[in-house]
């Protein structure tokens, strides 16, 4: 709600200016009936046509500057909630982009997703739609009001009596409808969740053909929101014709009423008269009130989501003193730890677990409470290279997420080039990467723009990267070539030609620090072997960490670290790990097998 | 625009507004009964309405005439007689109008329900191919937001409409019974204004159209950027991410303030039309007055009138503007519901039961875009029990081959046969049930592990869930969980890694008891040591069973029967591991070049 009135705040100007064009438009438009009458009542029976004929031409102009003013208006409004709204989602848009990694899975991705869509949809319709309708409204009801106090203080009366009675209903109900609103909005998440749930898995659906059994599904959740939104409705549906209601009883008392007057000789029958039509007045804009409220009690449930989203304060960094610390005395300090002087990236006992900021937070992020990573020490020295071997579900992301600093180590030091990451900017740290993630994403663009991102890099640079990458072969095979318009998701591409592009995508700008994690899962072992080594010949001075499934990936890095259950069980080179690391020594066995190592012996 | 071949273009083609009203109409259709009764009601309350006034207007004659007569003479029996009758008209045009109100809204909550439920049936019938080349987000658009502006619509409009057209032809009918030359006066006004709204319609119409699908396209990149969030501040993208939905943005409000913009101008001009015919009856009233045609009174009670009879016509030409966005938004619906569907079985298509296994493939060729093949003349035999290995460089074509055997995709020439006989021959559902699949891309839905292991058998027990849990390696790590079995996962998966989601994937197929196994890639993503006691699993799993396997690691597939080496869409070298190593041909050099 609040949100509506910030967002309006910041265009009060043309939005005063839009309703004082509208306030214009409403007296002219309330003008002409009384001309009318006047032409009618007076002009008329007078019997001069010459006044007849002017009269009417003040008629026809005030109708033609009211429809002037409204359209006006009405276009100004538009403009407005348009470009408010505009900046709502731009706002929300790039609040969201920017949410830190925890942030972003407590609000969760769908949830994010229908905060961008349709809540900011309901938002603009009634930026818009106040606009225009709160100035017909109250001046139909005050200017009623107050007009029939003047005729007949005691018959107004009624009017004053129901008037807070008619208040109170709007607000009771306006209190009980947006929280079923904000339920109704819920309920249409879980209907969304299982749409996407459908359109991502649709394979599976269908292979298993669980049609039937999703549909039910589906029919569930439908029901369930179509029943709350009926209830919401319903209860938003009682005002109008409450309100009518009272009125018109107010109206059946004013003509009880005023007869008992005009039959003590209080007043002439003729007030009665007068007094409907502004009764009937002050009807239509407590219409017009009730309306503006059912528009403000719909969305101010969306408003309030999004507000959600905007105002969320990401956690404090953890440790945030020592970061400014370590960035005052980067200098200093690489300079006392001359062991240090060439370690470019240092993971000092870092300790780390999952889901603190978010203890509400559902699913089994308790379990994910527990350590992921426990007291991680390495060292990697420029251009060297780190291989991280371990079990699924180990922590081998994990050094990715707290090295990049989407999340934050609660204990221990992580520095990059001699500084605590926390203390960079992080635009200035994630620079330094080229990074390729477990099921990383390609993007409905072109290739090029896949694999430039916004960097600027120049065209031979991105076609280096692809003949590094492997992809170059197939890139040149396009009609299109580096101009090819990739589908959503990449699903044009196979699942090595994505990964392929992503590698591409990640040496593009010749980074400092290459991160592949899982990225050649889908690539032949060929075609593995050919990037690495191209890697490694244009990209000496890259420091790379290779997370990787096979043996065989990582064994040429300069060092490998072997992790269980976020713990590191091993940390050393190929041959050392083979003596010292006897998880290591049972992984290469079995990946090689005897006839692999055999060959690997023979070369 | 005829002639022009302008296929390409749909977008923008006229559209089918006849069509479209009669498919809301049709959903209308099954409330027919109830649509008729709130109807009769609300003629009903708008008659009520109608009334309340001449019974005001009897009771202040009756004031007034006690009023001529002197203090006192009023005849205050009678009063109090037409004051009630005003209070029952009107207390019961008020109930009336309110359930008519509930009742509508219930409709076209339900007619939503309805359309909701068209659409995901309607996705469960599309081919894959459907979603390959759809955005989620888009198609989600439809069904959160397009829906839900014709059910708005339903519910308020259809019966504002049609009370409003009673208004209009009622005050219409007692304007010509008090006076046919003052309605000639402003009777110009009715073609003008039937003439504006429709020229007005044909403009705005497509940019309604526009609208919805910018706010379409604008819903669809937000949602790949925010999927694809982590990559974006890996590369600190996000400025860029933002000025492109910027753009993307502006786009959807400038389609916004286009057809807004231009659909607001329109209840204003139409007062203006009714106001001239105002204006035009005072002039004429006078005129006619002077003429002694008409009298006093009966240019006030026609102005009474008159303006009951504009003030619907304002409120339509409001109403418009919502049917418009609403068509609009309807006709993205249907246009989804209009989509072609998977292929229907042939007719007379057997249940494939009691399936050994055989699978062949004849010269098939196939290409997910004509002028692309992917796939060319593969021929390919499993027996009963055969493990067929299939490898290949990336993008070779290998995944496709799966496509094709689940028919997920048909063949452009060539057929596959399973036992025997033409798998087209058999219902889509049962020839799929008979092949367990576990894919490259795992997927889990929002439910406790119980269900997503037991998904594809309904009415696994609880021992046999376990079992398979256990098989898959993947019961100690669940027992683990805070709930166990009931423990829930959140949609994509969550916090869980792509290993445990693939294990999760593996015990569903393990309970999924069938002949035919299809694993693509199944094992590339776990870690070597769960990997040794799943390929334990996985063996017993294929044991008697026909199975297909893509992986990449070659220690997985030394034991298969036949290994298919697929290069450039087509068979390069088929045999076993030691013949194809004996050969020294691609597959050698593939399998050398891992050691490299």
């Amino acid at each position: 709600m609040k949100l509506i009135f910030r967002s309006m705040a910041r265009y009060k100007k043309p939005i005063a200016i839009a309703i004082l064009i509208k306030l214009f438009g409403t007296i002219f438009e309330l003008l002409l009936p009384y001309i009318l009458e006047h032409i009618i009542d007076e002009v008329v029976p007078a019997g001069d046509l010459v006044l007849v004929l002017s009269w009417g031409l003040a008629m026809f102009v005030s109708a033609v500057l009211c429809r002037t003013f409204n359209v006006m208006a009405n276009r100004k409004s538009v403009d407005n909630a348009n470009r408010s709204s505009y900046e709502i989602r731009q706002a929300l848009f790039e609040k969201t982009i920017n949410l830190s990694g925890e942030t972003f899975d407590t609000f969760g991705l769908p949830s994010l997703i229908s905060r961008m869509t349709s809540d900011s949809y309901n938002v603009q319709t009634v930026v818009q739609q106040l606009q225009t309708l709160c100035v017909r409204a109250p001046m139909m009801l005050f200017g009623g009001i107050v007009v029939s106090l003047f005729m007949d203080w005691e018959l107004a009366m009624i009017l004053v009596v129901l008037m807070p009675v008619l208040l109170l209903i709007i607000l009771l109900v306006v209190r009980k409808g947006i929280p079923m609103f904000t339920v109704v909005q819920q309920k249409l998440d879980v209907v969304v969740r299982v749409m996407r749930e459908n359109i991502t898995g649709i394979r599976v659906v269908k292979a298993l053909s669980k049609e039937s059994y999703e549909k039910k599904r589906f029919g569930a959740a439908n029901e369930d929101m179509t029943s709350q939104d009926i209830k919401a409705a319903s209860i938003m549906a009682i005002p109008g014709p409450l309100m009518q209601l009272f009125l018109n009883v107010g109206l059946t008392v004013v003509v009880l009423f005023g007869a008992f007057r005009v039959n003590a000789g209080h007043m002439r029958p003729g007030v009665i008269l007068a007094f409907l039509t502004y009764f009937n007045m002050i009807a239509m804009g407590v219409m017009g009130l009730t309306r503006i409220f059912m528009t403000i009690s719909k969305a101010s449930a969306s408003a309030d989501r999004i507000d959600e989203v905007l105002q969320c304060v990401e956690p404090e960094p953890k440790r945030a003193a020592i970061s400014e610390h370590v960035a005052d005395n980067a200098a200093n300090e690489v300079a006392q730890d001359p062991a240090d002087e060439e370690a470019f990236i240092v993971f000092d006992h870092v300790n780390f677990s999952y889901g603190e900021g978010s203890a509400d937070h559902e699913g089994f992020m308790g379990l994910e409470r527990e350590k992921a990573l426990s007291d991680i020490t390495f060292k990697i020295r420029k251009g060297e290279s780190l291989g991280i071997i371990g079990p699924t579900g180990c922590g081998k992301t994990t050094i990715v997420n707290l090295l990049m600093h989407f999340y934050e180590a609660d204990e221990g030091k992580i520095t990059v080039d001699g500084r605590d990451v926390a203390s960079y900017e992080k635009d200035e740290l994630r620079r330094k990467f080229g990074t390729v993630f477990q099921n990383d994403r390609i993007f409905q663009d072109t290739l090029k723009e896949n694999i430039n991102f916004g960097r600027n890099v120049s065209e031979e640079a991105m076609w280096a990267a692809a003949h590094d990458a492997q992809v170059a072969d197939y890139i040149e095979t396009l009609p299109e070539g580096l101009s090819y318009e990739a589908a959503i998701a990449g699903a044009n591409l196979s699942g090595g030609q994505k990964q392929r592009i992503l590698v591409a995508r990640a040496l593009a700008a010749d980074p400092e620090i290459l991160i592949l994690d899982d990225s050649s899962s889908a690539l032949d072992y060929k075609t593995d072997a050919a990037m690495r080594r191209a890697i490694a010949k244009h990209h000496p001075d890259t420091t790379t960490i290779m997370i990787a499934q096979r043996v065989s990936s990582v064994m040429n890095m300069t060092q490998i670290l072997v992790m269980e259950d976020g713990k590191a069980i091993g940390l050393g080179d190929h041959e050392s790990l083979l003596a010292t690391c006897e998880t290591y020594r049972e992984v290469y066995e079995v990946q090689m097998g005897a006839l692999g190592a055999a060959a690997a012996e023979g070369r | 625009m005829p002639g022009r071949g302008d296929r390409g273009r749909v977008k923008e083609r006229p559209k089918d507004t006849k069509g479209t009203m009669l498919r809301i109409l049709s959903y209308m259709m099954v409330h027919k009964w109830k649509v008729l009764l709130f109807l009769v009601l609300a003629i009903l309350s708008n008659l009520g309405n109608l009334l309340g006034p001449r019974f005001a207007g009897n009771a202040i004659s009756v004031a007034e005439e006690g009023y001529k007569i002197g203090v006192g003479a009023v005849d205050m029996p009678r009063v109090a007689q037409f004051a009630l009758y005003m209070l029952i008209a009107y207390v019961g045009s008020n109930i009336l109008s309110f359930l008519v109100h509930i009742g509508m809204m219930r409709v076209g909550r339900t007619i939503a329900k309805q359309m909701r439920t068209d659409v995901f049936e309607k996705l469960e019938k599309l081919p894959v191919s459907y979603f390959d080349r759809n955005q989620a987000g888009d198609i989600i658009s439809r069904v959160s937001y397009d829906i839900d502006v014709v059910s708005t619509s339903l519910s308020s409009d259809v019966i504002q409409i049609l009370t409003s057209l009673i208004t209009v032809v009622g005050s219409f009918v007692m304007m010509c019974l008090i006076s046919i030359p003052l309605v000639l006066c402003m009777v110009f006004t009715i073609p003008v204004s039937i003439a504006f709204t429709r020229m007005m319609s044909k403009k705005t119409r497509p940019l309604y159209a526009k609208r919805s699908a910018a706010y379409g396209q604008m819903n669809g990149f937000a949602e790949e950027m925010f999927t694809g969030q982590k990559t974006i501040l890996a590369y600190a993208y996000e400025d860029e991410t933002s000025r492109k939905f910027s753009d993307i943005n502006r786009t959807a409000a400038e389609a916004y303030k286009n057809a807004d913009g231009l659909g607001m101008t329109m209840g204003p001009t139409i007062g203006l039309i009714s106001n001239i015919g105002l204006a035009a009856i005072g002039m004429g009233g006078a005129v006619l007055y002077l003429f002694e045609i008409v009298g006093l009174g009966q240019i006030s009670s026609f102005v009474l009138y008159s303006r009951k009879f504009s003030g619907p016509i304002n409120e339509i030409s409001n109403i418009i503007n919502e049917i418009f966005s609403a068509l609009a938004a309807a006709e993205r619906v249907f246009a989804l519901l209009d989509q072609p569907e998977e292929a229907k079985d042939i007719y007379g298509a057997e249940v494939l039961t009691d399936c050994r296994g055989h699978v062949e493939a004849e010269e098939i060729t196939f290409g997910y875009t004509p002028e692309k093949e992917i796939l060319h003349d593969v021929s390919l035999e499993a027996k009963p029990g055969e493990t067929i290995a299939i490898v290949g460089p990336t993008g070779a074509g290998k995944t496709t081959i799966i496509n094709l055997l689940m028919r997920f995709y048909d063949p452009v020439s060539g057929r596959i046969l399973v036992d025997e006989r033409d798998h087209t021959d058999y219902t889509m559902e049962s020839l799929r049930r008979n092949y367990a699949m576990v894919l490259q891309d795992t997927w889990v839905f929002r439910g406790t592990i119980y269900d997503n292991i037991a998904y594809g058998k309904e009415d696994a027990t609880m021992e046999e869930v376990v079992a398979a849990a256990k098989a898959a390696r993947i019961h100690s790590f669940i027992m683990r969980l805070p709930e166990g079995y009931e423990t829930v996962i959140s949609e994509d998966g969550g916090n869980i890694s792509k290993g445990q989601k693939q294990l999760l994937t593996i015990a569903r197929a393990m309970l999924y008891n069938t002949n035919m196994l299809i694993l693509d890639e199944a094992t590339s993503n776990v870690d070597t040591n769960t990997e040794r006691q799943v390929q334990k699993a996985i063996r017993s799993l294929m044991k008697g069973k026909t199975s297909f396997v893509i992986a990449h690691r070659l220690s997985t597939i030394q034991n298969a029967d036949q290994i298919l080496v697929i290069d450039h869409g087509g068979i390069r070298e088929r045999g076993t591991h030691e013949e194809l190593m004996q050969k020294r041909g691609f597959y050698y050099q593939m399998y050398a070049s891992q050691f490299d």
